[in-house]
């Protein structure tokens, strides 16, 4: 004890040195933020912190971050009136959001910013904001409506959105189905063939950013045979489209004399996919199984556990994760603070899972997959854990915080927002403390 | 199956020569409320555990929670009965909307489901009135 005591000691001597060395190097124009002195509850890897930017705003799910700093985050469910989105702003630098406003009368899940525009999402259409010099919304009143009339079902109903660098948006359009049953999520009821749900969901659609009033007319499917994606971000190294999906639910309860409780809470294997235009990732014909490490015939659609499938049609993941763990955040690092291993490399927010029980609850996490010339290097670490304030998760209920969208700072800081309550997490990279 | 129908029986048979005869209306006796609610847990593990979860707290926003639910608590066990028949979705709880659906367990036998529902009004934090199967066969008949 005492010998960490000591220790304890010498890292604040050292640290206070090297930062008052680090600042003599600065000009005094910038105030460096420090992580809160429990890292906001996180653990993290050696030499990272973190600090709660704010807290208690609301079902935040995806948020985006403006070159000056300021922070939009996009509030879900039904919203009061203008507080669909929160804007946070920090004044004094010390990275705690202090000014807060809101805007917006629908609650949904996507934002995004793209060439001098806002774009937010309900769960039926998109909207942009244009933006000042200054990042800041010029007309929070009357955004232009660029897509409406997407499909909402029951399940999956969130829209998320990502933007390339040529005029385009990708919105997911969730399946409203676990595995598009004849009567949903019912014991033995077999597959509809083929599934009719893919014309209108199930898939990401590609529309104009610059288009008013697009429905389904104006787009095009551009990947099909996902399930529901909500994580999902445009590589602007690679220039394409990367996914994860939500694999199916249930396998146990639907199918009990195939699938037992253990097999129901490790399989299918939560995907990445990188997306081509065309792409069918094979929802719900097929399933990824992260044991065989292969696609199998889904058992609505004839599968018996063991049978792979063959159909070239579908295609193979960029990488598998364990069963159920909800990826809700997807975002490729190009910033500069963290160390050089995490360029371009893809973090992800693991929402949690549920449909592991009785098995423990997963997931509650932001994990870091490493790329090497644009693949994955085949290991993913876990970058940030402690959401959910448990050491085991039993039951969804007592998770604390879920771990939903995810951005990047000017600066390169890394921001995870909670949708359980409204806690907006910024994590630093903190050189000195290595 | 069958023999759990026996145990009923035979269970009911002991307390109509034991004690005074149940009628309808009024409580039965704590050792056929417990068998029912034992009987209940088990079925519980199989049929809707996945979504209500081990500990009835459901999924936030996704599965409606059993346990503190004044619903599940109350009077109007036919509400109770009909959900579990003929599943629900797209209905507002107390405010709340649910991101999922419930199937309908309609192959369920009237003793089962009553059973289950015996067993998540009397577990966790909820305490209330057992359900019995003739009250379940009065529902389903009149149920389409
Ligand atoms: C596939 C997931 C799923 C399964 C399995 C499931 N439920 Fe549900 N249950 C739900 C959802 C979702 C709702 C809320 C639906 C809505 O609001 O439209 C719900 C609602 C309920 C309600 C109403 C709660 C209230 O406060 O009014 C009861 C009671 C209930 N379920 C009981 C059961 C029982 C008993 C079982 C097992 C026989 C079961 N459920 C199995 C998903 C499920």
């Amino acid at each position: 004890m005492r010998k960490i005591v000591s220790l304890c000691l010498a890292c604040i001597v050292l640290l206070s040195t090297t930062v008052l060395a680090a600042d003599s190097t600065h000009l005094n124009n910038q105030i460096t933020v420090k992580p809160d002195a429990d890292n906001a509850g996180l653990k993290l890897l050696p030499g990272f912190g973190a600090l709660k930017v704010a807290d208690n705003l609301g079902r935040t799910r995806h948020l985006v971050v403006n070159a000056q700093g300021d922070i939009y985050t996009k509030i879900m469910g039904r919203v009061a009136s203008e507080k669909g989105i929160v804007k946070l702003h920090d004044s004094n630098g010390d990275g705690k959001a202090d000014v807060i406003t809101s805007f917006g009368n629908y609650g949904g899940t996507g934002i995004a910013i793209k060439n001098g525009y806002l774009y937010a999402s309900s769960d039926e259409e998109v909207f942009r904001y244009k933006l000042d010099d200054k990042g800041a919304v010029l007309d929070t009143k009357q955004p232009e409506k660029i897509i409406t009339g997407l499909k909402k079902g029951n399940q999956h109903e969130t829209k998320s959105i990502a933007l390339d660098n040529d005029g385009n948006i990708y919105v997911n359009i969730g399946a409203y189905s676990n595995s598009c049953q004849i009567e949903d999520r019912t014991k033995g009821s077999l597959g509809k063939m083929p599934c009719p749900i893919l014309d209108s969901a199930g898939g990401i659609w590609q529309f104009k950013t610059s288009v008013l009033n697009q429905t389904y007319a104006q787009g095009e499917r551009y990947a099909t045979g996902l399930r529901n994606v909500v994580g999902l971000d445009w590589n602007s190294q690679l220039n394409q489209l990367f996914v994860m999906q939500h694999g199916r639910d249930q396998l146990h309860d639907l199918f009990p004399e195939l699938y037992d409780e253990r097999a129901n809470a490790e399989k299918p294997a939560e995907t990445m996919y990188a997306i081509k235009k065309g792409t069918n990732a094979g929802w719900p014909y097929v399933y990824y199984d992260p044991e065989l490490n292969k696609k199998m015939v889904a058992p609505e659609y004839g599968g018996d556990a063991k049978k792979e499938s063959t159909d070239p049609a579908f295609s193979n993941p960029t990488m598998a994760f364990p069963a159920h763990l909800a990826p809700n955040g997807l975002l490729f690092y190009t910033g500069n603070q963290f160390p050089e291993k995490y360029k371009n490399g893809a973090f992800i927010a693991f929402h949690g899972s549920w449909n592991r029980a009785p098995l423990p609850q997963a997931g509650y996490f932001v994990v870091f997959v490493p790329f090497e010339n644009g693949k994955p290097t085949g290991k993913w670490e876990v970058f940030a854990d402690g959401f959910s304030g448990m050491e085991v998760v039993t039951g969804t209920r007592g998770a604390a915080h879920r771990p939903c969208g995810l951005a990047q700072g000017p600066d390169g800081s890394l921001y995870v927002s909670d949708d359980v309550k409204g806690t907006i997490y910024r994590i630093v990279y903190n050189k000195e403390t290595k | 199956m069958k023999a759990i129908k026996y145990g009923v029986v035979t269970l009911t048979a002991f307390f109509l020569i034991n004690h005074q005869p149940i009628s309808a209306t009024e409580q039965p006796s704590p050792s056929t409320l417990k068998a029912s609610i034992g009987r209940g847990k088990e079925l519980y593990l199989l049929q809707c555990l996945a979504c209500h979860q081990v500990d009835g707290g459901g999924v936030p926003h996704l599965n409606a929670p059993l346990d503190g639910s004044a619903n599940v608590k109350g009077n109007n066990k036919a509400r109770l009965i009909k959900i579990v028949l003929n599943g629900l979705k797209g209905e507002e709880i107390e405010g709340e909307a649910y991101g999922n659906v419930m199937a309908p367990h309609k192959d369920l036998t009237d003793q089962q489901i009553a059973d289950i529902l015996t067993y998540v009004r009397n577990n966790w934090s909820n305490k209330a009135s057992q359900i019995t199967s003739a009250e379940v066969k009065a529902i389903r008949a009149k149920n389409k």
